[in-house]
């Protein structure tokens, strides 16, 4: 089959490379991702990789599309089937008529061709092997080879590819540079030679990234860190939120130095265990200081009794949820969004927390700084729940904005100066009526002293046993915490053409449902848009869902998580929710979105008001 | 009635510290726990030695986990700062707070359940970090509130009051903290007042984690023959073994002792610990010597009393992190907050 009888297909494709943990594939992959990048196209890279160190196989993920749907997509067009362990799988998923760049050192076994797909064979270990000494560094140039080949293939600009080599390497690491470019010459200059470049699946410069950033959530959200001021970080390792504190530390180091002694402006600690890096935020924001810790849901699990005592003794401080697949330890390297139920009423007892649910790393690095003077306006912990596409894959994202004039909102703390006029202090009085009560921070002054605890306590700070004084300080609390509805983030809401059907949704669903719309408005269906941003929901969350006869909750866990919320906290019937979920660790894609809702609608082939949904229409139906 | 304050009437020929202060200052509401608990000594011995030191209340966060030693503090310092946590999770709040100020005095207070059964995880890292704290283990081998359970410092053979025997080992504090590299190891009994007051003033000085373990009776649930944790089988077997003074900065180091049997170490803020009564071969800085000490007198039955390890020469948690001298939490947020151009030459980097 010849290459030159497919039709063409520029700035959009989809390829997967598939490599063994610990290769080096990694810094390949990402000098792939960037250069194009640079080119200007719209592009996600998603990294799909094993719970090991070395050894396992891994693969990346990469999509370009000059409409921007960068979704992942589950249908590839080219391979790079760099693994012999996985070729059997990698080859058969490629779609008919694609491409697999393979190693043709050694042959490939006769039973793995398909003769629905182009091999494209290079040899690329003995090139290797001739060029480069040391196993360590064949091993290593060897994907650098291959990122050569596809610059040949696809017309990568082999320009930015020098570039960012330079950039990389510099005149520090000359013998590295020199390597890594030959490797790539190798590699291009092979493909070249043998096979029809470029392939019909080309590339071609675009302008969409000129103020954009390709950066990960869980840099984004350290850097959110810095920029609202926190100054103590407490944390225990955990996949996927350790890159958030290993960020953190970066930037501290540039950022957070203390010009005449040297010394730190900031206090990262690596706690024993989770619960013992949530009582640390809850120690250094009791003193004051803007603190924070980043963990996934096992951590949330051992965080719970701290959280409920940050609830009911009123307690700032941040705490990240990189969500990955449980239960359990579950898939610890796979994506989900399983701990939304954990994360919205953490803890024994009676409570409810606020939340926020950044979509991409722009919005993790925005809310971050907004959950800070939240967790201080409202004196509870705020959740940031992102989730381990988000936090550890590579996004591209508008550049983040700062506004110098940013003040932290540190709430409502009275200050010496305060203390000083007033007659006496109570921790738990609500004076305003806005059922928020001042605090004081220790040690500034003696009539600022209180106890802090979380028995029970009346609303002057006193021990209690007595049912009325115990009643009225969680009375007020259930108050205030669902007064932060209007302060969190507002939902995102796209169309509003009132459509008969609503999609709802949440964090990262949101780059396949959009891509998603598009297939089912060529079926003439047309939806109205919401994804929710924050926690407790905004009023806006009820009106749309009453304002649309059927809404399709999209999310990703087993339990329809978002959807159960949806029925506990606004006012829409059950029957007006329809669920459409995808759990199975990779990100969600649009067709499981057009599928999922197709589902529900079975025979519907338009907007057409004329047809029967197999529901009934509610009563009272809002339109 | 869940809460009960105590009116504060102070005579006019009370002693007053530095502060104008008097003793009866430093007291809070007034304890709930049985008549006689050892506790309740503790407590006194605490108010009397932050009152010597004169440390103003606003100065001072005292901490607790949960359970009866948990709730005294309550019970003292009433107008300095308190936070009672969740069980055996005190250290970590200390952490954060002393990340976030390292200026005020940390005073924890625990048991033998908070600090060596759910907590022994959170006590060993605090240790670990060498947080400067003082930290203080009110020992009486059993679960109260919950009325009469063995906690994880019940000798073997020590009876509960139902009759049950114990049969597992003990962890003791005391020789946990010494390999663990504790900088200031004490064990004191809440029936010696002299004692106490002075390893606490000691403690509360020492930068760093100062572990006090107290003998603390507890007179409902075990006080009982059979037990080794009772007022009477303590005044028998407890051996006041090191006799530590302390000296603030100020003071002046009383008259000497025998040539020899006295070992002065200078703390950082100027003052001095004096040891006396040293046994032959004993040294209050080798850790190796002290551990061997206590051992070998525990094998002969015996408890043995008083500040055990001084090490002044260990950094402490900020040391270690490198933090600024000012508490983080008192930072202008100028400092920071890189702003707008900082932020534009760092995204630059994401290109």
């Amino acid at each position: 089959m010849s290459a030159r009888e497919e039709q063409a297909r520029v700035n959009d494709f989809a390829l997967k490379i598939g490599t063994v943990n610990g290769t080096g594939s990694a810094s390949a992959n990402a000098l792939l991702m960037q250069a194009i990048f640079r080119m200007g196209i719209p592009i996600s890279g998603k990294n799909i990789f094993p719970s090991n160190i070395q050894g396992l196989p891994t693969w990346y993920e990469i999509r370009v599309n000059e409409h921007g749907n960068t979704a992942r997509t589950p249908v590839f067009d080219l391979m790079v089937a760099m693994n012999p362990a996985t070729y059997e799988r990698d080859i058969a998923e490629v779609r008919s008529g694609g491409y697999i760049l393979h190693d043709d050192t050694w042959p490939l076994a006769e039973t793995l061709r398909r003769d629905d797909v182009h091999f494209l064979g290079i040899p690329l270990a003995g090139m290797c092997v001739e060029n480069f000494d040391g196993s360590r560094e064949r091993i290593l140039m060897k994907n650098i080879a291959y990122v050569g080949a596809l610059a040949a293939l696809l017309e990568v600009d082999t320009e930015v590819v020098k570039e960012l080599l330079q950039e990389r390497f510099g005149a520090r690491k000359r013998a590295l540079l020199d390597s890594n470019y030959l490797a790539i010459k190798l590699g291009y200059d092979y493909a070249k030679e043998h096979f029809d470049c470029p392939l019909p699946i080309r590339l071609e410069r675009m302008d969409e990234n000129a103020d954009k950033i390709l950066i990960d959530g869980n840099s984004a959200a350290a850097l959110g860190c810095i920029y609202a001021g926190a100054t103590v970080a407490a944390w225990y390792p955990i996949t996927p939120s350790t890159s958030l504190v290993d960020a953190f530390t970066d930037y501290c180091r540039r950022f957070r130095k203390d010009p005449d002694s040297g010394r730190n402006l900031y206090a990262i600690i690596q706690a024993e265990d989770e619960l013992a890096a949530a009582g640390i935020v809850l120690g250094a924001s009791w003193m004051g200081a803007r603190s924070f810790t980043a963990t996934s849901g096992p951590g949330i699990s051992l965080m719970n009794e701290f959280i409920g005592l940050a609830y009911y003794a009123e307690l700032p401080g941040v705490f990240f949820n990189v969500q990955r697949t449980g239960p359990s330890t579950g898939m610890p390297t796979r994506t989900q969004q399983g701990d939304l139920l954990a994360v919205a009423y953490a803890s024994h007892g009676d409570t409810k927390h606020v939340a926020l649910f950044p979509a991409d790393p722009h919005e993790c690095f925005d809310f971050t700084v907004r959950a800070f003077d939240l967790a201080d306006r409202f004196q509870t912990p705020v959740f940031v729940v992102s989730d381990l596409d988000i936090g550890m894959n590579d996004w591209v994202v508008p550049r983040f904005e700062w506004d110098d004039a940013y003040v932290p909102d540190r709430g409502k703390v009275l200050d010496a100066d305060d203390l000083e006029r007033i007659e006496k202090f109570h921790r738990y009085l609500d004076v305003d009526g806005d059922e928020i009560p001042y605090r004081t921070l220790p040690g500034v002054h003696p009539k600022g002293a209180y106890f802090t605890r979380g028995s029970g306590h009346d609303k002057w700070g006193n021990y209690t046993e007595d049912s009325a004084a115990y009643r009225e300080v969680v009375d007020r609390l259930a108050r205030k915490i669902d007064s932060a509805a209007d302060a969190v983030p507002e939902p995102r809401v796209l169309g509003m053409r009132d459509s008969r059907f609503g999609v709802i949704t949440v964090g990262g669903c949101h780059m396949a449902v959009r891509e998603a719309f598009e297939e089912l408005n060529d079926r003439g269906l047309c939806f109205d848009y919401m994804r929710v941003r924050g926690f407790p929901f905004h009023a806006s969350v009820d009106e749309f869902l009453n304002a649309h006869e059927l809404n399709f909750v999209v999310e990703q866990n087993r339990d329809a998580q978002l959807r159960s919320l949806l029925l506990l906290e606004t006012s829409v019937p059950r029957e007006r929710l329809r669920s459409v979920r995808y759990y199975g660790g990779l990100p969600l894609s649009a067709h499981h979105v057009v599928e999922g809702i197709l589902e529900h609608l079975p025979g519907v082939e338009s907007c057409d008001d004329s047809i029967d949904l197999s529901v009934p229409r509610p009563e009272g139906a809002v339109r | 009635m869940t809460h009960i304050s105590k009116p504060r009437v102070i005579h006019p020929s009370l002693e007053r510290n530095e502060l104008g202060l008097t003793v009866r200052d430093y007291e809070g509401s007034m304890s709930t726990l049985c008549a006689g608990c050892g506790h309740d000594s503790i407590t006194a011995a605490l108010i009397e030695a932050v009152w010597e030191l004169n440390i103003p209340l606003h100065g001072v966060a005292k901490l607790s986990g949960i359970g009866c030693s948990s709730k005294t503090p309550t019970y003292f310092l009433g107008d300095s700062h308190g936070f009672n946590a969740v069980h055996g999770r005190m250290p970590a709040i200390a952490t954060g707070a002393s990340a976030a100020n390292k200026d005020l005095v940390y005073v924890g207070i625990s048991g033998d359940g908070d600090s060596l059964s759910i907590g022994l995880g959170q006590f060993c890292h605090a240790i670990r970090r060498n947080l400067d704290m003082l930290y203080v283990i009110e020992n009486n081998g059993v679960y109260g509130l919950t009325k009469g359970q063995f906690s994880a410092s019940a000798d073997v053979g020590s009876r509960a009051k139902r009759g049950a025997v114990n049969q597992q080992p003990p962890i003791d504090s005391v020789l946990l903290a010494l390999s663990m590299g504790a900088t200031f190891v004490a064990r004191s009994f809440s029936g010696d007042k002299t004692q106490l007051v002075e390893i606490l003033k000691a403690g509360i000085k020492h930068p760093g984690f100062a572990l006090v373990d107290v003998l603390s009776p507890c007179v409902t649930f075990n006080d009982h023959v059979g037990s080794t944790k009772s007022y009477m089988y303590t005044r028998e077997h407890y051996h006041a073994a090191i006799h530590a003074d302390f000296v603030p900065p100020e003071g002046e180091i009383a008259a000497s002792l025998e040539p020899g049997a006295v070992q002065d170490i200078a703390m950082h803020d100027g003052s001095v610990v004096r040891f006396s009564q040293i046994p032959w071969h004993y040294d209050p800085t080798d850790r190796d010597k002290v551990d061997e000490y206590v051992r070998e007198r525990q094998a002969r039955g015996e408890v043995v009393t008083g500040l055990l390890l001084l090490d002044e020469a260990a950094e402490d948690m900020h040391g270690v992190l490198g933090s600024v001298e000012t508490p983080l939490r008192d930072l202008p947020v100028e400092t920071l907050i890189p702003g707008r151009k900082a932020l534009d030459q760092l995204l630059d980097e994401y290109r």
